[in-house]
């Protein structure tokens, strides 16, 4: 039964509907549109890409919390099935989820112990040493010690750090094999983030978690983990092992990124960095063809604009939606 | 070497507020000189006082001010003796504008862009006056970077990027001597971001604008620094040109924090700070970075003077006594 796939997800796509006065169906939005890849267990992965181009729905329809219109989520083989009450409780229970702002996540009027009981209540652990076996343990993990002065804290007593964690061990509790962490550290200060970030990898590692990164920050990636997905116009564009894509960009809009990236160096005064033209574009009338076309520096003429741009393979994991690797493809 | 007249200093600033449970210093004796032209950013945790030493030079001030002294010398005039009345009419946004934090979403929805960004030149809306202000504000349009037809446009129908602009524009309009931007792209895509640090650095290097840039973002902040502050605790704990904090930090906490900071081109192993800064109410009377400081030693106890380790390098920490 044990399954070496963890998670599958085959061509998903979420649409939200755009209505007129409530009820005129005027258009859709694409957020996640055709979305293809495998976690392996234990594995770490990372999808990168600006505000607005889906990410954030993604996680969301890999946590069962909006329905796709099209393709399938599997889960240990399994596919999920969002209207089948029982099986989603289960699904629930075996997913972890880390939200963006701490301070929005956790209910003000309920102390650490609280909030992390909460799941296991739902969830049916009914004893009530197990429940404090749990909380002492993963609190520990995430280095929140000595355990006794933080569990009877309300969150405004915390600071963003701790909060952060408080939300991590609330994920962890019900001991899940699948985290998704949606900008776990977006919002946290930037001397904060890497002790945050190494919480989350070492984790990962003692547990085995699958864990899906969501980010905006590519500087972050190469220290958390294993797989980057670059995703642009609700699509993933490029995939590969960190690496291959920090070594070796291929898609236009992965070296776009990349490139407008600063690294702390004193040098950087005298250099103008090239940043592609526009804006990344509405979900709701997405431009034809490649999604990047519009801003593209190296849009070829007749084809770009017309096409969809399949996915190339560039050797071993390395894979890239453009039209340039076609004849390589 | 630039006269005294070229210069913007800011000598033993302090400021701190007033609250039912204590004092809080927000700034801490802070000095600094920078000239005409440069640009200085300003490094910090959040909670550490920079943007409060931002508001303080431009007297933005909170009602329940305890302790506003120091001096703030721009042209070599001490800026702090002016009246109320008479900074608000010579001094702000004329002579040091601002762009505050997260004022891109401040716009009023309601009133074309053209009408905000003209707003800090005119004082009746009529006339010659009037047609002066929107010839200047389609020249700083230009300058950062927006489309001419954009000025009839109202905020809603711009990008985020756009809307920074068109508020640094609003900074700009004035040709101010100063213009403190805190932080001016923390809120925007990467891409974008990269835009608009693109734009200020040409603004900087066609007009010979001055700025200083608050931000947490040190790896952004040096496209632009020719100055570095780093801020701990409502102090200036280091102070320098920017080439030699980058590559060289003295203050423990600056190391720290430079050693945080994630970098693509090559792998290094990232360190954190643990702890968290000290409350600044009522803060202790030793070095500040004290409980978190891997270097501390007995002398640590007692406040550190500042130091002048190179030439136009200060620190305040003992280790360089």
């Amino acid at each position: 039964m044990e399954n070496e796939q963890l998670l599958e997800v085959k061509k998903l796509q979420t649409y939200f509907t755009l209505r007129k006065w409530g009820f005129l169906r005027v258009g859709e939005v694409k957020a996640v549109d055709g979305v293809d890849f495998d976690l392996r267990r234990g594995e770490a992965v990372s999808v990168v890409g600006e505000s607005g181009c889906g990410k954030s729905t993604l996680a969301k329809t890999i946590l069962a919390l909006e329905q796709p219109t099209g393709g399938q989520v599997y889960f240990n083989g399994k596919a999920i099935d969002i209207t089948d009450k029982e099986h989603l409780e289960w699904y629930r229970s075996q997913v972890g989820y880390v939200q963006q702002d701490p301070y929005g996540a956790l209910p003000p009027f309920m102390t650490v112990r609280r909030i992390l009981e909460e799941p296991m209540v739902i969830n049916g652990i009914k004893d009530h040493k197990e429940r404090e076996r749990r909380i002492y343990q993963v609190l520990e993990d995430l280095k929140m010690t000595p355990v006794k002065e933080f569990i009877n804290k309300f969150p405004h007593m915390l600071s963003g750090g701790q909060q952060q964690r408080v939300v991590i061990a609330r994920s962890k509790i019900l001991e899940p094999s699948l985290l998704v962490a949606d900008e776990p550290v977006s919002m946290l200060d930037p001397s904060v983030r890497v002790e945050i970030l190494e919480l989350l990898r070492k984790l990962q590692l003692d547990y085995n978690l699958g864990v899906i990164y969501i980010t905006h920050d590519l500087s972050t990636v190469r220290y958390f983990s294993e797989r980057i997905f670059v995703m642009y116009g609700g699509k993933l564009i490029e995939k590969g092992e960190v690496e291959d894509i920090l070594a070796n960009p291929s898609h236009p809009y992965t070296r776009a990124l990349l490139e407008a990236i600063s690294d702390p160096d004193p040098e950087n005064v005298n250099t103008f960095k090239k940043v592609p033209p526009g804006e990344p574009p509405s979900l709701a009338s997405p431009p034809p063809g490649c999604r990047f076309h519009p801003r593209c520096p190296d849009f070829i003429e007749g084809k770009c604009e017309k096409e969809v741009p399949p996915e190339y393979e560039l050797g071993g994991e390395h894979k890239v939606s453009c039209w340039l690797y076609e004849k390589e493809g | 070497m630039n006269t005294q007249n070229d210069q913007f200093r800011v000598e033993n600033l302090y400021l701190s507020f007033s609250t039912r449970r204590g004092t809080v210093q927000a700034v801490e004796d802070v000095t600094f000189t920078m000239n005409r032209g440069q640009t200085m950013v300003l490094v910090g945790e959040s909670g550490c006082g920079k943007t409060s030493l931002g508001r303080a030079i431009l007297r933005l001030l909170p009602r329940n001010v305890q302790d506003y002294r120091g001096k703030v010398f721009l042209n070599s005039q001490d800026i702090m003796k002016l009246s109320r009345e008479k900074f608000r009419r010579e001094i702000r946004w004329k002579k040091i504008a601002m762009v505050p934090q997260a004022a891109m979403n401040s716009l009023n929805p309601v009133i074309k862009v053209s009408e905000q960004v003209i707003e800090p030149l005119i004082k009746r809306g009529t006339g010659r006056e009037r047609r002066k202000a929107m010839e200047k504000a389609r020249e700083v349009f230009q300058l950062v970077g927006v489309p001419q037809d954009f000025l009839e446009r109202y905020p809603f129908e711009l990008s985020g990027g756009m809307r920074q602009r068109v508020i640094l524009a609003m900074a700009l309009i004035t040709n101010p001597d100063l213009v403190i931007l805190d932080e001016p792209t923390s809120a925007l895509d990467l891409l974008t971001q990269a835009n608009i640090m693109n734009v200020l650095k040409r603004i900087k290097q066609e007009r010979g604008f001055t700025f200083i840039l608050i931000t947490h973002d040190i790896a952004t902040s040096s496209e632009l620094a020719d100055l570095a502050g780093i801020m701990y605790a409502g102090q200036l704990v280091e102070f320098s040109r920017a080439y030699n904090l980058f590559r060289e930090p003295f203050h423990p906490y600056s190391r720290k924090l430079m050693a945080s900071v994630p970098s693509l081109q090559e792998k290094k192993e990232l360190e954190y700070l643990p702890g968290q800064p000290p409350s600044l109410l009522e803060p202790p009377q030793t070095c500040r970075f004290l409980d978190r400081c891997p270097d501390s030693f007995e002398r640590c106890e007692q406040e550190p003077p500042v130091i002048e380790v190179k030439e136009g390098h200060q620190v305040k920490c003992w280790l360089y006594k």
